[in-house]
Protein backbone atom coordinates (compact mmCIF):
# COMPACT_ATOMS: atom_id res chain seq x y z
CA UNK A 1 0.00 0.00 0.00
CA UNK A 2 1.14 3.69 -0.82
CA UNK A 3 1.23 6.28 1.71
CA UNK A 4 -1.85 8.33 0.79
CA UNK A 5 -4.17 4.57 0.77
CA UNK A 6 -2.61 4.25 4.47
CA UNK A 7 -3.88 7.77 5.36
CA UNK A 8 -7.23 6.91 3.40
CA UNK A 9 -7.26 4.35 5.32
CA UNK A 10 -7.32 6.19 8.70
CA UNK A 11 -10.07 8.50 7.50
CA UNK A 12 -12.23 5.92 7.40
CA UNK A 13 -11.94 4.39 10.34
CA UNK A 14 -11.88 7.86 11.88
CA UNK A 15 -14.99 8.15 9.91
CA UNK A 16 -16.14 5.13 11.62
CA UNK A 17 -14.83 6.43 15.44
CA UNK A 18 -17.79 8.90 15.20
CA UNK A 19 -20.68 7.39 13.80
CA UNK A 20 -19.61 5.14 16.92
CA UNK A 21 -19.15 8.16 19.23
CA UNK A 22 -22.41 9.55 18.37
CA UNK A 23 -24.08 5.79 18.65
CA UNK A 24 -22.81 5.41 22.17
CA UNK A 25 -24.89 8.96 22.99
CA UNK A 26 -28.19 6.81 23.45
CA UNK A 27 -27.20 5.40 26.94
CA UNK A 28 -25.71 7.39 29.43
CA UNK A 29 -23.67 4.09 30.74
CA UNK A 30 -21.76 4.19 26.68
CA UNK A 31 -21.73 7.84 26.50
CA UNK A 32 -18.61 8.51 27.63
CA UNK A 33 -16.67 5.80 25.91
CA UNK A 34 -18.19 6.82 22.91
CA UNK A 35 -16.70 10.35 23.43
CA UNK A 36 -13.30 9.02 23.91
CA UNK A 37 -13.99 6.49 20.90
CA UNK A 38 -14.44 9.71 18.58
CA UNK A 39 -11.33 11.60 20.32
CA UNK A 40 -9.04 8.57 19.30
CA UNK A 41 -10.48 9.17 15.92
CA UNK A 42 -10.07 12.24 15.93
CA UNK A 43 -6.11 12.46 16.92
CA UNK A 44 -6.00 9.61 14.26
CA UNK A 45 -7.38 12.02 11.38
CA UNK A 46 -5.14 14.53 12.53
CA UNK A 47 -2.24 12.65 13.00
CA UNK A 48 -2.57 10.81 9.36
CA UNK A 49 -2.95 14.20 7.69
CA UNK A 50 0.39 15.63 8.64
CA UNK A 51 1.70 13.01 6.57
CA UNK A 52 -0.29 13.97 3.47
CA UNK A 53 0.72 15.46 0.00
CA UNK A 54 -1.14 18.69 -1.12
CA UNK A 55 -0.04 19.12 -4.96
CA UNK A 56 2.41 16.70 -4.93
CA UNK A 57 4.20 18.27 -2.05
CA UNK A 58 4.80 17.52 1.83
CA UNK A 59 2.97 20.01 4.18
CA UNK A 60 4.15 23.26 3.85
CA UNK A 61 4.52 25.89 6.60
CA UNK A 62 4.27 23.57 9.47
CA UNK A 63 5.69 25.48 12.06
CA UNK A 64 2.33 28.22 11.39
CA UNK A 65 0.29 25.41 11.64
CA UNK A 66 1.86 23.49 15.04
CA UNK A 67 1.90 27.31 16.52
CA UNK A 68 -1.86 27.58 15.50
CA UNK A 69 -2.74 24.06 16.94
CA UNK A 70 -1.25 25.53 20.49
CA UNK A 71 -2.66 28.46 20.59
CA UNK A 72 -6.11 26.66 19.87
CA UNK A 73 -5.33 23.60 22.69
CA UNK A 74 -4.07 26.87 24.91
CA UNK A 75 -7.04 29.06 24.70
CA UNK A 76 -9.94 26.05 24.29
CA UNK A 77 -8.91 24.06 27.24
CA UNK A 78 -9.21 26.40 30.24
CA UNK A 79 -12.24 27.96 28.66
CA UNK A 80 -14.08 24.27 28.70
CA UNK A 81 -12.88 23.50 31.48
CA UNK A 82 -13.72 26.34 34.06
CA UNK A 83 -16.59 28.27 32.47
CA UNK A 84 -19.58 27.27 34.58
CA UNK A 85 -22.12 24.70 33.50
CA UNK A 86 -24.99 27.03 33.56
CA UNK A 87 -23.09 28.50 30.59
CA UNK A 88 -22.75 25.12 28.83
CA UNK A 89 -24.92 26.55 25.41
CA UNK A 90 -22.81 29.51 25.53
CA UNK A 91 -19.54 27.20 25.28
CA UNK A 92 -21.25 25.01 22.60
CA UNK A 93 -21.58 28.18 20.75
CA UNK A 94 -18.86 29.17 20.53
CA UNK A 95 -17.18 26.55 19.89
CA UNK A 96 -19.75 25.71 17.03
CA UNK A 97 -19.25 28.65 15.45
CA UNK A 98 -15.35 28.64 15.00
CA UNK A 99 -16.00 25.32 13.60
CA UNK A 100 -18.49 26.73 10.59
CA UNK A 101 -15.94 30.25 10.72
CA UNK A 102 -12.97 27.64 9.71
CA UNK A 103 -15.19 25.52 7.25
CA UNK A 104 -15.94 28.56 5.49
CA UNK A 105 -12.12 29.97 5.77
CA UNK A 106 -11.24 26.47 4.33
CA UNK A 107 -13.69 27.21 1.41
CA UNK A 108 -12.15 30.57 1.13
CA UNK A 109 -8.73 29.41 0.78
CA UNK A 110 -9.71 26.50 -2.05
CA UNK A 111 -11.43 28.93 -4.43
CA UNK A 112 -8.14 31.29 -3.74
CA UNK A 113 -5.72 28.74 -4.32
CA UNK A 114 -7.20 27.75 -7.56
CA UNK A 115 -7.03 29.47 -10.85
CA UNK A 116 -10.89 30.32 -11.17
CA UNK A 117 -10.56 29.58 -14.82
CA UNK A 118 -10.23 25.63 -14.22
CA UNK A 119 -13.35 25.38 -11.79
CA UNK A 120 -15.97 23.67 -12.84
CA UNK A 121 -19.61 25.01 -11.88
CA UNK A 122 -20.46 22.24 -9.67
CA UNK A 123 -16.77 22.95 -7.81
CA UNK A 124 -17.62 26.74 -7.54
CA UNK A 125 -21.22 25.23 -6.17
CA UNK A 126 -19.06 23.36 -3.36
CA UNK A 127 -17.10 26.19 -2.38
CA UNK A 128 -20.00 29.01 -2.35
CA UNK A 129 -22.26 26.30 -0.17
CA UNK A 130 -19.33 25.64 2.45
CA UNK A 131 -18.57 29.89 2.39
CA UNK A 132 -21.97 30.84 2.69
CA UNK A 133 -23.31 28.28 5.32
CA UNK A 134 -20.28 28.61 7.47
CA UNK A 135 -19.83 31.80 7.66
CA UNK A 136 -23.77 32.20 8.60
CA UNK A 137 -23.16 29.90 11.25
CA UNK A 138 -20.42 31.48 12.72
CA UNK A 139 -21.85 34.86 12.70
CA UNK A 140 -25.33 33.47 13.83
CA UNK A 141 -23.22 31.98 16.63
CA UNK A 142 -21.87 35.03 17.86
CA UNK A 143 -24.82 36.89 18.11
CA UNK A 144 -26.21 33.43 20.25
CA UNK A 145 -23.88 33.78 22.08
CA UNK A 146 -23.93 37.75 22.80
CA UNK A 147 -27.79 36.45 23.83
CA UNK A 148 -27.26 33.96 26.29
CA UNK A 149 -24.56 35.96 28.19
CA UNK A 150 -26.76 38.92 28.17
CA UNK A 151 -24.11 41.24 26.53
CA UNK A 152 -26.94 41.83 24.00
CA UNK A 153 -30.94 41.65 25.06
CA UNK A 154 -32.65 38.55 25.01
CA UNK A 155 -35.75 39.66 23.68
CA UNK A 156 -36.17 39.32 20.28
CA UNK A 157 -34.75 42.06 18.24
CA UNK A 158 -37.25 42.73 15.62
CA UNK A 159 -38.05 46.43 13.64
CA UNK A 160 -41.00 46.79 10.94
CA UNK A 161 -40.15 45.28 7.60
CA UNK A 162 -37.68 42.74 9.31
CA UNK A 163 -39.03 40.14 7.01
CA UNK A 164 -38.70 41.91 4.07
CA UNK A 165 -34.78 43.14 4.52
CA UNK A 166 -33.96 39.22 5.85
CA UNK A 167 -35.83 38.14 2.83
CA UNK A 168 -33.81 40.77 1.06
CA UNK A 169 -30.48 39.54 2.31
CA UNK A 170 -31.28 36.06 1.72
CA UNK A 171 -31.98 37.13 -2.19
CA UNK A 172 -28.97 39.12 -2.26
CA UNK A 173 -26.94 35.91 -1.40
CA UNK A 174 -28.31 33.83 -3.74
CA UNK A 175 -27.87 36.59 -6.30
CA UNK A 176 -23.98 36.77 -5.69
CA UNK A 177 -23.97 32.92 -5.62
CA UNK A 178 -25.50 32.65 -9.65
CA UNK A 179 -23.14 35.78 -10.13
CA UNK A 180 -20.05 33.56 -8.84
CA UNK A 181 -21.17 30.81 -10.92
CA UNK A 182 -21.72 32.58 -13.97
CA UNK A 183 -18.30 34.59 -13.45
CA UNK A 184 -16.19 32.77 -10.46
CA UNK A 185 -13.77 36.53 -8.98
CA UNK A 186 -12.67 36.97 -5.40
CA UNK A 187 -14.39 40.08 -5.31
CA UNK A 188 -17.56 38.70 -5.95
CA UNK A 189 -16.46 35.84 -3.13
CA UNK A 190 -15.50 37.83 -0.21
CA UNK A 191 -19.10 39.92 -1.27
CA UNK A 192 -20.63 36.45 -0.60
CA UNK A 193 -18.83 36.15 2.68
CA UNK A 194 -19.69 39.58 3.52
CA UNK A 195 -23.54 38.91 2.64
CA UNK A 196 -23.68 35.33 4.76
CA UNK A 197 -22.51 37.10 8.00
CA UNK A 198 -25.21 40.01 7.47
CA UNK A 199 -27.26 37.04 6.83
CA UNK A 200 -26.82 34.81 9.84
CA UNK A 201 -26.78 38.00 12.11
CA UNK A 202 -30.16 39.24 11.04
CA UNK A 203 -31.03 35.55 11.46
CA UNK A 204 -30.85 35.20 14.89
CA UNK A 205 -31.67 38.70 15.90
CA UNK A 206 -35.23 38.33 16.33
CA UNK A 207 -35.01 35.16 17.85
CA UNK A 208 -35.36 34.96 21.50
CA UNK A 209 -33.16 34.02 24.13
CA UNK A 210 -35.53 31.28 25.82
CA UNK A 211 -35.59 29.84 21.80
CA UNK A 212 -31.74 29.89 21.29
CA UNK A 213 -30.78 26.69 22.54
CA UNK A 214 -32.82 25.55 19.90
CA UNK A 215 -31.23 28.04 17.47
CA UNK A 216 -27.57 26.67 18.51
CA UNK A 217 -28.99 23.23 17.77
CA UNK A 218 -29.83 24.25 14.24
CA UNK A 219 -26.44 26.18 13.55
CA UNK A 220 -24.77 23.09 14.94
CA UNK A 221 -25.87 21.20 12.38
CA UNK A 222 -25.30 24.21 9.38
CA UNK A 223 -21.66 23.68 10.57
CA UNK A 224 -21.82 20.22 9.64
CA UNK A 225 -23.05 20.91 6.57
CA UNK A 226 -20.39 23.85 6.08
CA UNK A 227 -17.87 20.99 7.10
CA UNK A 228 -19.51 18.19 4.39
CA UNK A 229 -18.99 20.82 1.89
CA UNK A 230 -15.70 21.33 2.54
CA UNK A 231 -15.18 17.77 2.32
CA UNK A 232 -16.76 17.96 -1.08
CA UNK A 233 -14.48 20.66 -2.67
CA UNK A 234 -11.45 18.93 -0.72
CA UNK A 235 -12.56 15.00 -2.32
CA UNK A 236 -12.40 13.99 1.65
CA UNK A 237 -14.27 11.22 2.57
CA UNK A 238 -14.11 11.96 6.20
CA UNK A 239 -15.14 15.46 6.44
CA UNK A 240 -18.39 14.30 4.11
CA UNK A 241 -18.94 11.47 6.88
CA UNK A 242 -18.60 13.65 9.88
CA UNK A 243 -20.19 16.85 8.59
CA UNK A 244 -23.08 15.04 7.30
CA UNK A 245 -23.71 13.01 10.04
CA UNK A 246 -23.97 16.52 12.17
CA UNK A 247 -25.73 18.23 9.73
CA UNK A 248 -28.36 15.49 9.59
CA UNK A 249 -28.64 14.55 13.44
CA UNK A 250 -28.41 18.24 14.24
CA UNK A 251 -31.56 18.78 11.96
CA UNK A 252 -33.37 15.54 13.91
CA UNK A 253 -32.04 17.21 17.26
CA UNK A 254 -33.50 20.55 16.12
CA UNK A 255 -37.16 19.39 15.65
CA UNK A 256 -37.17 17.04 18.58
CA UNK A 257 -36.29 20.11 20.60
CA UNK A 258 -39.05 22.13 19.45
CA UNK A 259 -41.68 19.50 19.62
CA UNK A 260 -40.70 19.26 23.05
CA UNK A 261 -41.55 22.76 23.26
CA UNK A 262 -45.02 22.56 21.40
CA UNK A 263 -43.75 24.67 18.48
CA UNK A 264 -42.85 24.09 15.02
CA UNK A 265 -39.40 24.94 13.99
CA UNK A 266 -40.97 27.80 11.38
CA UNK A 267 -42.77 29.37 14.60
CA UNK A 268 -39.50 29.19 16.22
CA UNK A 269 -37.36 30.96 13.96
CA UNK A 270 -39.98 33.35 12.35
CA UNK A 271 -42.09 34.62 15.05
CA UNK A 272 -40.27 36.67 17.45
CA UNK A 273 -41.82 34.87 20.08
CA UNK A 274 -41.89 36.88 23.42
CA UNK A 275 -41.85 40.26 21.52
CA UNK A 276 -45.06 41.15 22.61
CA UNK A 277 -46.33 41.88 26.03
CA UNK A 278 -48.67 38.48 26.23
CA UNK A 279 -51.68 39.71 27.40
CA UNK A 280 -52.75 38.15 30.83
CA UNK A 281 -55.40 36.02 30.09
CA UNK A 282 -56.80 35.76 33.51
CA UNK A 283 -57.56 39.56 33.80
CA UNK A 284 -55.19 41.75 36.30
CA UNK A 285 -53.88 38.72 38.10
CA UNK A 286 -50.36 40.68 39.51
CA UNK A 287 -53.42 41.59 42.70
CA UNK A 288 -54.71 38.56 43.49
CA UNK A 289 -53.96 36.84 46.64
CA UNK A 290 -51.43 33.72 47.11
CA UNK A 291 -50.35 32.05 49.63
CA UNK A 292 -46.91 32.62 50.87
CA UNK A 293 -45.44 29.62 53.15
CA UNK A 294 -42.99 29.87 55.88
CA UNK A 295 -39.66 27.16 55.62
CA UNK A 296 -41.06 25.18 58.70
CA UNK A 297 -44.36 24.55 57.55
CA UNK A 298 -42.96 23.58 54.71
CA UNK A 299 -40.51 21.46 56.07
CA UNK A 300 -42.72 19.51 57.67
CA UNK A 301 -44.99 18.68 55.11
CA UNK A 302 -41.83 17.48 53.13
CA UNK A 303 -40.85 15.33 55.97
CA UNK A 304 -44.24 13.15 56.53
CA UNK A 305 -44.99 13.14 52.97
CA UNK A 306 -44.70 9.62 51.75
CA UNK A 307 -43.98 10.79 48.18
CA UNK A 308 -42.31 14.10 47.00
CA UNK A 309 -41.54 14.87 43.18
CA UNK A 310 -39.06 18.01 42.78
CA UNK A 311 -39.35 19.86 39.31
CA UNK A 312 -35.95 21.78 38.86
CA UNK A 313 -36.00 24.98 36.67
CA UNK A 314 -33.60 27.15 35.12
CA UNK A 315 -34.02 29.36 38.53
CA UNK A 316 -32.17 26.43 40.28
CA UNK A 317 -29.52 26.62 38.26
CA UNK A 318 -29.00 30.52 38.06
CA UNK A 319 -28.85 30.29 41.56
CA UNK A 320 -26.05 27.39 41.87
CA UNK A 321 -28.66 25.67 44.03
CA UNK A 322 -28.23 21.82 42.58
CA UNK A 323 -25.95 20.86 45.13
CA UNK A 324 -28.54 22.26 48.04
CA UNK A 325 -31.46 20.60 46.20
CA UNK A 326 -29.50 17.26 46.29
CA UNK A 327 -28.98 17.68 50.11
CA UNK A 328 -32.96 18.32 50.84
CA UNK A 329 -33.55 15.12 48.78
CA UNK A 330 -31.11 12.97 51.11
CA UNK A 331 -32.34 14.32 53.50
CA UNK A 332 -35.66 13.21 53.11
CA UNK A 333 -34.75 9.95 51.51
CA UNK A 334 -33.38 9.59 55.11
CA UNK A 335 -36.82 9.68 56.54
CA UNK A 336 -38.33 7.41 54.24
CA UNK A 337 -39.75 9.56 52.06
CA UNK A 338 -39.77 8.44 48.45
CA UNK A 339 -38.46 11.29 46.59
CA UNK A 340 -37.51 11.93 42.60
CA UNK A 341 -36.92 14.62 39.48
CA UNK A 342 -39.07 15.48 37.51
CA UNK A 343 -37.19 16.69 34.38
CA UNK A 344 -39.05 18.70 31.62
CA UNK A 345 -37.23 18.22 28.48
CA UNK A 346 -36.50 21.73 27.77
CA UNK A 347 -35.66 22.23 31.63
CA UNK A 348 -33.14 24.64 32.24
CA UNK A 349 -32.17 25.79 28.44
CA UNK A 350 -31.59 23.07 26.34
CA UNK A 351 -32.70 19.67 26.30
CA UNK A 352 -30.93 17.37 28.96
CA UNK A 353 -29.15 20.73 30.29
CA UNK A 354 -30.88 19.82 33.70
CA UNK A 355 -29.72 16.54 33.82
CA UNK A 356 -26.53 17.57 33.66
CA UNK A 357 -26.66 20.57 36.20
CA UNK A 358 -28.31 17.75 38.54
CA UNK A 359 -25.56 15.16 37.48
CA UNK A 360 -23.15 17.72 38.35
CA UNK A 361 -24.09 17.78 42.13
CA UNK A 362 -23.84 13.52 42.17
CA UNK A 363 -27.90 13.30 42.10
CA UNK A 364 -27.98 10.09 40.50
CA UNK A 365 -29.67 9.80 37.40
CA UNK A 366 -32.20 7.10 37.94
CA UNK A 367 -33.54 9.42 40.80
CA UNK A 368 -34.21 11.86 37.50
CA UNK A 369 -37.34 10.92 35.25
CA UNK A 370 -38.41 12.12 32.10
CA UNK A 371 -42.04 13.89 31.85
CA UNK A 372 -44.30 11.07 31.00
CA UNK A 373 -43.16 9.00 33.57
CA UNK A 374 -43.28 11.43 36.22
CA UNK A 375 -46.65 12.68 35.33
CA UNK A 376 -47.94 9.03 35.61
CA UNK A 377 -46.98 9.43 39.21
CA UNK A 378 -48.18 12.46 39.87
CA UNK A 379 -51.79 12.25 41.32
CA UNK A 380 -49.31 9.75 43.89
CA UNK A 381 -47.35 12.32 45.09
CA UNK A 382 -47.97 14.51 48.45
CA UNK A 383 -45.65 17.55 47.55
CA UNK A 384 -44.29 18.62 44.51
CA UNK A 385 -41.70 21.21 44.94
CA UNK A 386 -40.75 22.94 41.74
CA UNK A 387 -37.50 25.33 42.06
CA UNK A 388 -37.21 27.48 40.03
CA UNK A 389 -39.51 26.37 37.66
CA UNK A 390 -42.90 28.08 35.93
CA UNK A 391 -43.55 27.76 32.14
CA UNK A 392 -42.70 24.09 32.28
CA UNK A 393 -45.87 23.37 35.31
CA UNK A 394 -47.94 26.62 33.57
CA UNK A 395 -51.45 24.66 33.29
CA UNK A 396 -52.23 27.58 30.59
CA UNK A 397 -50.36 24.76 27.82
CA UNK A 398 -53.36 22.42 28.37
CA UNK A 399 -56.49 24.52 29.36
CA UNK A 400 -55.93 28.37 27.57
CA UNK A 401 -56.36 27.51 23.75
CA UNK A 402 -55.25 31.58 22.87
CA UNK A 403 -51.83 31.14 25.46
CA UNK A 404 -48.30 30.98 23.39
CA UNK A 405 -47.13 28.02 24.90
CA UNK A 406 -50.94 25.90 24.12
CA UNK A 407 -49.83 22.91 23.47
CA UNK A 408 -46.27 22.85 25.34
CA UNK A 409 -46.35 19.46 26.95
CA UNK A 410 -46.03 19.92 30.73
CA UNK A 411 -45.39 18.47 33.75
CA UNK A 412 -48.79 18.48 35.42
CA UNK A 413 -48.05 20.00 38.72
CA UNK A 414 -51.54 21.17 39.67
CA UNK A 415 -52.34 16.93 39.77
CA UNK A 416 -50.25 16.92 43.21
CA UNK A 417 -51.64 16.77 46.93
CA UNK A 418 -49.99 19.80 47.50
CA UNK A 419 -47.48 22.04 45.29
CA UNK A 420 -45.29 24.37 46.58
CA UNK A 421 -43.34 26.92 44.57
CA UNK A 422 -39.64 28.30 45.18
CA UNK A 423 -39.16 31.25 43.37
CA UNK A 424 -37.81 34.81 43.21
CA UNK A 425 -40.46 37.09 42.77
CA UNK A 426 -43.79 36.73 41.00
CA UNK A 427 -42.65 37.55 38.00
CA UNK A 428 -43.73 34.89 35.10
CA UNK A 429 -41.35 33.17 33.27
CA UNK A 430 -39.37 33.15 29.84
CA UNK A 431 -42.60 32.94 27.91
CA UNK A 432 -43.96 35.93 29.78
CA UNK A 433 -46.78 34.24 31.26
CA UNK A 434 -49.49 34.44 33.93
CA UNK A 435 -49.64 31.05 35.85
CA UNK A 436 -52.36 30.17 37.01
CA UNK A 437 -51.38 27.15 39.38
CA UNK A 438 -49.63 30.20 41.50
CA UNK A 439 -52.83 30.83 42.37
CA UNK A 440 -54.15 27.45 43.41
CA UNK A 441 -55.79 26.81 46.80
CA UNK A 442 -53.45 23.95 47.21
CA UNK A 443 -49.98 25.85 46.37
CA UNK A 444 -47.63 27.54 48.71
CA UNK A 445 -45.07 29.99 47.96
CA UNK A 446 -41.25 30.47 49.40
CA UNK A 447 -40.26 33.55 47.89
CA UNK A 448 -36.22 33.91 48.22
CA UNK A 449 -33.03 32.83 46.34
CA UNK A 450 -33.59 28.90 45.46
CA UNK A 451 -30.06 28.19 47.40
CA UNK A 452 -31.10 30.03 50.52
CA UNK A 453 -34.53 28.69 50.62
CA UNK A 454 -33.83 25.20 49.79
CA UNK A 455 -30.87 26.05 52.86
CA UNK A 456 -33.72 26.78 55.03
CA UNK A 457 -35.98 23.71 53.85
CA UNK A 458 -33.01 21.10 54.89
CA UNK A 459 -32.65 22.73 58.14
CA UNK A 460 -36.70 22.79 58.64
CA UNK A 461 -36.81 19.23 57.58
CA UNK A 462 -33.85 18.01 59.87
CA UNK A 463 -35.61 19.83 62.52
CA UNK A 464 -38.79 17.83 62.25
CA UNK B 1 1.43 -5.72 -5.97
CA UNK B 2 -2.47 -6.45 -6.29
CA UNK B 3 -4.19 -2.65 -6.43
CA UNK B 4 -2.55 -2.48 -10.38
CA UNK B 5 -5.36 -5.26 -11.16
CA UNK B 6 -7.33 -3.79 -8.88
CA UNK B 7 -7.00 0.13 -10.56
CA UNK B 8 -7.53 -1.72 -14.12
CA UNK B 9 -11.07 -3.42 -13.09
CA UNK B 10 -11.79 0.32 -11.64
CA UNK B 11 -11.46 2.16 -14.69
CA UNK B 12 -13.17 -0.91 -16.76
CA UNK B 13 -16.44 -1.03 -14.19
CA UNK B 14 -16.31 2.88 -13.58
CA UNK B 15 -16.51 4.51 -17.21
CA UNK B 16 -16.35 8.43 -16.73
CA UNK B 17 -18.89 9.28 -14.28
CA UNK B 18 -19.20 12.58 -12.92
CA UNK B 19 -16.73 13.59 -10.60
CA UNK B 20 -19.00 14.35 -7.87
CA UNK B 21 -20.96 11.46 -7.83
CA UNK B 22 -18.71 9.24 -5.37
CA UNK B 23 -19.03 12.20 -2.79
CA UNK B 24 -22.59 12.55 -3.71
CA UNK B 25 -22.84 8.69 -2.35
CA UNK B 26 -21.04 9.32 0.58
CA UNK B 27 -23.26 12.59 1.54
CA UNK B 28 -26.55 10.83 1.04
CA UNK B 29 -25.38 7.77 3.16
CA UNK B 30 -24.22 9.71 5.44
CA UNK B 31 -27.29 11.46 5.71
CA UNK B 32 -29.60 8.21 6.85
CA UNK B 33 -27.12 7.19 9.29
CA UNK B 34 -26.77 10.66 10.84
CA UNK B 35 -30.58 10.41 11.43
CA UNK B 36 -30.91 6.13 12.26
CA UNK B 37 -27.96 6.89 15.11
CA UNK B 38 -29.42 10.14 16.50
CA UNK B 39 -33.24 8.68 16.61
CA UNK B 40 -32.30 6.22 19.60
CA UNK B 41 -31.05 8.85 21.55
CA UNK B 42 -33.19 9.94 24.91
CA UNK B 43 -34.20 13.59 26.15
CA UNK B 44 -32.01 13.00 28.65
CA UNK B 45 -28.84 13.15 26.50
CA UNK B 46 -29.68 15.82 24.05
CA UNK B 47 -27.44 18.41 25.77
CA UNK B 48 -23.94 15.45 25.47
CA UNK B 49 -25.63 15.06 21.86
CA UNK B 50 -25.30 18.27 20.80
CA UNK B 51 -22.09 19.02 22.12
CA UNK B 52 -20.97 15.64 21.08
CA UNK B 53 -21.73 16.07 17.39
CA UNK B 54 -20.39 20.18 17.83
CA UNK B 55 -17.00 18.28 18.59
CA UNK B 56 -17.38 15.67 15.75
CA UNK B 57 -17.40 18.92 13.16
CA UNK B 58 -14.23 19.99 14.39
CA UNK B 59 -13.15 17.48 12.25
CA UNK B 60 -12.38 20.41 9.45
CA UNK B 61 -9.39 21.06 11.33
CA UNK B 62 -8.09 18.18 8.40
CA UNK B 63 -9.47 20.46 6.05
CA UNK B 64 -7.69 23.56 7.54
CA UNK B 65 -4.16 22.12 7.36
CA UNK B 66 -4.66 20.63 4.07
CA UNK B 67 -5.33 24.56 3.04
CA UNK B 68 -2.63 25.31 5.48
CA UNK B 69 -0.14 23.21 3.99
CA UNK B 70 -0.74 23.67 0.61
CA UNK B 71 -0.80 27.26 1.21
CA UNK B 72 1.61 29.54 -1.39
CA UNK B 73 0.78 33.40 -0.36
CA UNK B 74 0.45 34.91 2.07
CA UNK B 75 -3.54 35.70 2.06
CA UNK B 76 -3.33 32.32 1.66
CA UNK B 77 -0.99 31.57 4.96
CA UNK B 78 -3.16 33.76 6.89
CA UNK B 79 -6.88 32.39 6.30
CA UNK B 80 -5.15 28.89 6.66
CA UNK B 81 -3.73 30.10 9.80
CA UNK B 82 -7.08 30.92 11.31
CA UNK B 83 -9.09 27.97 9.79
CA UNK B 84 -6.47 26.13 11.63
CA UNK B 85 -6.62 27.92 14.76
CA UNK B 86 -10.59 28.08 15.12
CA UNK B 87 -11.17 24.68 13.61
CA UNK B 88 -8.68 23.65 16.74
CA UNK B 89 -10.75 25.36 19.00
CA UNK B 90 -13.91 23.92 17.78
CA UNK B 91 -12.44 20.14 17.95
CA UNK B 92 -10.57 20.38 21.78
CA UNK B 93 -13.45 22.64 23.04
CA UNK B 94 -15.94 20.56 22.07
CA UNK B 95 -14.32 17.46 23.39
CA UNK B 96 -13.25 18.54 26.21
CA UNK B 97 -17.20 20.59 27.49
CA UNK B 98 -18.78 16.81 25.89
CA UNK B 99 -16.10 14.73 28.52
CA UNK B 100 -16.59 17.19 31.05
CA UNK B 101 -20.78 16.99 31.16
CA UNK B 102 -20.48 13.18 30.47
CA UNK B 103 -18.11 12.45 33.70
CA UNK B 104 -21.38 13.77 35.62
CA UNK B 105 -23.47 10.88 34.54
CA UNK B 106 -22.57 8.78 37.53
CA UNK B 107 -25.23 6.19 38.99
CA UNK B 108 -24.84 5.51 42.72
CA UNK B 109 -23.28 1.86 43.11
CA UNK B 110 -26.08 -0.32 44.04
CA UNK B 111 -27.07 -0.81 47.53
CA UNK B 112 -24.76 2.62 48.38
CA UNK B 113 -25.65 6.42 48.98
CA UNK B 114 -23.73 8.49 46.53
CA UNK B 115 -22.29 10.04 49.24
CA UNK B 116 -18.73 8.41 48.79
CA UNK B 117 -18.71 10.58 45.52
CA UNK B 118 -15.69 13.26 45.66
CA UNK B 119 -16.89 16.60 46.33
CA UNK B 120 -20.21 18.38 47.00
Amino acid sequence: MNRQNVIDCIYLFAAVTFILALKGLSSPKRARAGTVVGAVGMVAAVGATFFTKVDGHTLQNLPLMIGAMVLGVVVAVPMSRFMKMTSMPQLIAIFNGVGGGAAALVSVAEFLHYDVAYLATYQVLEIVAGVLIGAMSFAGSAVAYLKLQELITGRPITYPGQQIVNGAIFLGALGLVAALVHSPSNVLLWALVGVSVVLGISFVLPIGGADVPVLISLLNSFTGLAVAASGFTLDSNVLIVAGTLVGASGILLTKLMSQAMGRSLPNILFSAFGSAVVADTSGGGEDRPVRAGTPEDIGVALAYARKVIIVPGYGLAVAQAQHTVRELAEQLQAKGVDVFYAIHPVAGRMPGHMNVLLAEANVPYDELKEMDEANAEMSTADVVLVVGANDTVNPAAKTTPGSPIYGMPIINADAAKQVVFLKRSMRPGFAGIENELLYDPKTVLLFGDAKDTLAKLVAAVKAS
Amino acid sequence: MQHGTLAVLAVHAVPASHPILPSLTVFILAIFVGIEVISAVPSLLHTPLMSGSNAIHGVIVVGAMVVLGGATTTAERIIGFLAVLLATLNVVGGFVVTDRMLSMFKTKPAGRPSKDEAGS
